[in-house]
């Protein structure tokens, strides 16, 4: 388990994380989600021992950062958005490199075997690194965070700089190491981010403004019930209808054609049964009635509008 | 110590892997061996232990060369290309890294410097010089091009890049090199302790006549000391910032 308490770290004078609290079970899959500068990078240094926190805790595995540095730092694997790679090296060279400083003491070959294995690099370990491309290389980042067999993987932006097709097969990669592996990510792609991760961390400006599934922050930034209605009727008559009913908070008539009319519905509080009945009552014929989920896309932007707003 | 032989390994094997390491051993041996021929053989009769002060004498220079460009990529490469980030996040102490960094250099320098040992054996081939003489004055290269090394590692610890580290290893180099000249213009107790400073012409020029005093030694192994002490200090401090 990952606990980090109260996180706060200074550049300076300026702050790029303030007084962060979060929890990382085991087996979790985290997401990161902020736009640029928001601190996330900040967070996965700390995290991976390469920076101290101004002030504030780590611990890793129950091994504390910042009392037993060597010890935790042996128990992460970290990504940073750009591999670590050495290029004059072989594959293999570099992942025996790596697990021999990450202090495993297991057996080296076969940890090579799984890593290389995992990351689909299985047939071009014997390449120079320098001759793989953009996409390969950071599948050798990934085989060297996962090597020793680490609490904690961080990585940090994943697929940036690949191409669509590199990116699909890095989000593959990044779902086969679920369940087996703990796993912060960074990224401010709300597509990778939802196809990956369990949970989500939203950050802005060095702060988590809001924490969960899609769902849960889904049902955070909304109390309001938003809806997709289809009824045979004139748009006229529908207008009249919604004017009459109870908590409707607003409308919006979206399309009109053969009798039909499709509208976005928005109401004051929960009370579908109710409208269902008006609509019925009213003599239309309901074709949809269906409640509209949020996309992680409009989450994300409510949220931060909200910050901003606040 | 694990840590450090992995360093030293992956570090000394990156000279082999990569054109970088032929090249500067290539440009020494060049250099050096144009400077023997052309200087310190002479054109007129010399001493055979005379000609070889003068090939120690050279070889100093070639090997202060040779140490700003081995020394400037040490940690700068590291961060240029992220894997700095790697080593960071590794159970590796900066002690250990900064230890492991030095000793490949040096290996490597001993290599480079090895492979001009055929300049000193021609000289006692065909002269008489004692092999005392010899042994004295590659420990003098050895020890001035280690002091060397340590003082550009450090520059290169500190240095955003490799080229930085370089004109700022080689202006340290040069400031050191020449503290005898500094030491002329000041006055007491100023002159004697940048006379004391001077990596070449104070603590140097003994080995080359084939004196080993361990007042020297001292300075040298201080030199690096410090400076590999400062370097570690230096990489630790990066965390905090």
């Amino acid at each position: 388990m990952i606990v980090a308490e109260q996180l706060t770290k200074y550049y300076g004078d300026r702050a790029a994380v303030t007084g962060i609290d979060f929890t990382i079970r085991d087996g979790e899959v985290v997401g990161l989600l902020g736009l640029n500068g928001a601190g996330k990078t900040t967070i996965l240094k700390i995290l991976s021992g390469l920076l101290l926190p101004t002030s504030g805790r780590v611990t890793v595995a129950g091994l504390s950062m910042a009392e037993q540095p060597e010890q935790a730092r042996a128990r992460i694997g970290f990504l940073p958005e750009q591999p670590p790679l050495y290029p004059e090296m072989t594959v293999n060279g570099y992942l025996q490199f790596v697990a021999h400083i990450k202090s495993f003491t297991g057996d080296i070959d076969a940890a090579i075997t799984e890593a290389t294995a995992a990351a689909d690099l299985s047939h071009v370990r014997d390449h120079v690194i320098a001759t793989l491309s953009n996409g390969f290389q950071r599948r050798v980042g990934i085989a060297q965070a996962i090597i020793h067999k680490p609490a904690l993987i961080l990585l940090d932006e994943p697929t940036s700089g690949l191409d669509p097709v590199q990116v699909v097969q890095m989000r593959d990669l990044i779902r086969g190491l679920r369940g087996k592996n703990t796993i912060m990510l960074s990224s401010h792609n709300l597509h990778e981010i939802k196809e990956v991760c369990d949970r989500i961390l939203v950050i802005k400006d060095g702060q988590i403004a809001a924490e969960g599934t899609e769902a849960e922050l889904g049902k955070r930034v909304t109390t309001a019930t938003k809806l997709s209605v289809e009824v045979r009727a004139a748009a006229g008559a529908f207008r009249e209808a919604m004017a009459k009913a109870k908590n409707v908070a607003h409308f919006e008539i979206n399309t009109e054609k053969d009798g039909v009319t499709t509208a976005t519905v928005e109401l004051a509080k929960d009370c579908r049964e109710e409208l269902a009945k008006t609509l019925v009552d009213a003599g239309f014929g309901l074709r949809r009635f269906e409640r509209i989920e949020l996309e992680l896309e409009s989450i994300f932007l409510e949220l931060t509008r909200k910050e901003v707003q606040s | 110590m694990n840590n450090v032989w992995w360093i030293i390994r992956r570090e000394f094997g990156s000279y082999l892997r990569s054109p970088i390491g032929y090249i500067i051993i290539f440009a020494v041996l060049v250099v050096d061996g144009l400077l023997f021929n052309a200087f310190a053989m002479g054109t007129g009769a010399q001493k055979s232990s005379q000609v070889l002060e003068n090939f120690f004498f050279f070889t100093s220079g070639t090997t202060l060369f040779a140490a700003i460009f081995i020394g400037m990529r040490l940690i700068a490469e590291e961060r240029q290309t992220g894997t700095l980030a790697l080593l960071a996040t590794s159970p590796v102490r900066e002690w250990q890294l900064i230890l492991g960094k030095f000793l490949a250099a040096l290996v490597f320098l001993c290599v480079m410097t090895a492979l001009t040992i055929y300049m000193p054996l021609l000289v006692m081939i065909n002269g008489k010089v004692s092999m005392a003489h010899i042994l004295a004055g590659y420990l003098g290269i050895f020890l001035l091009g280690a002091a060397a090394v340590a003082l550009v590692l450090l520059c290169s610890a500190i240095a955003p890049n490799q080229l930085v580290a370089a004109v700022l290893g080689a202006a340290v180099v040069t400031t050191f090199l020449l503290m005898w000249l500094l030491s002329r213009i000041a006055s007491p107790p100023l002159e004697d302790l940048l006379a004391y400073l001077s990596i070449h012409d104070k603590h140097f020029r003994p080995f080359m006549r084939g004196i080993i005093s361990v007042k020297d030694v001292v300075f040298y192994v201080s030199l690096i000391w410090v400076s590999l002490l400062v370097a570690t200090r230096f990489l630790e401090s990066r965390r905090w910032r």
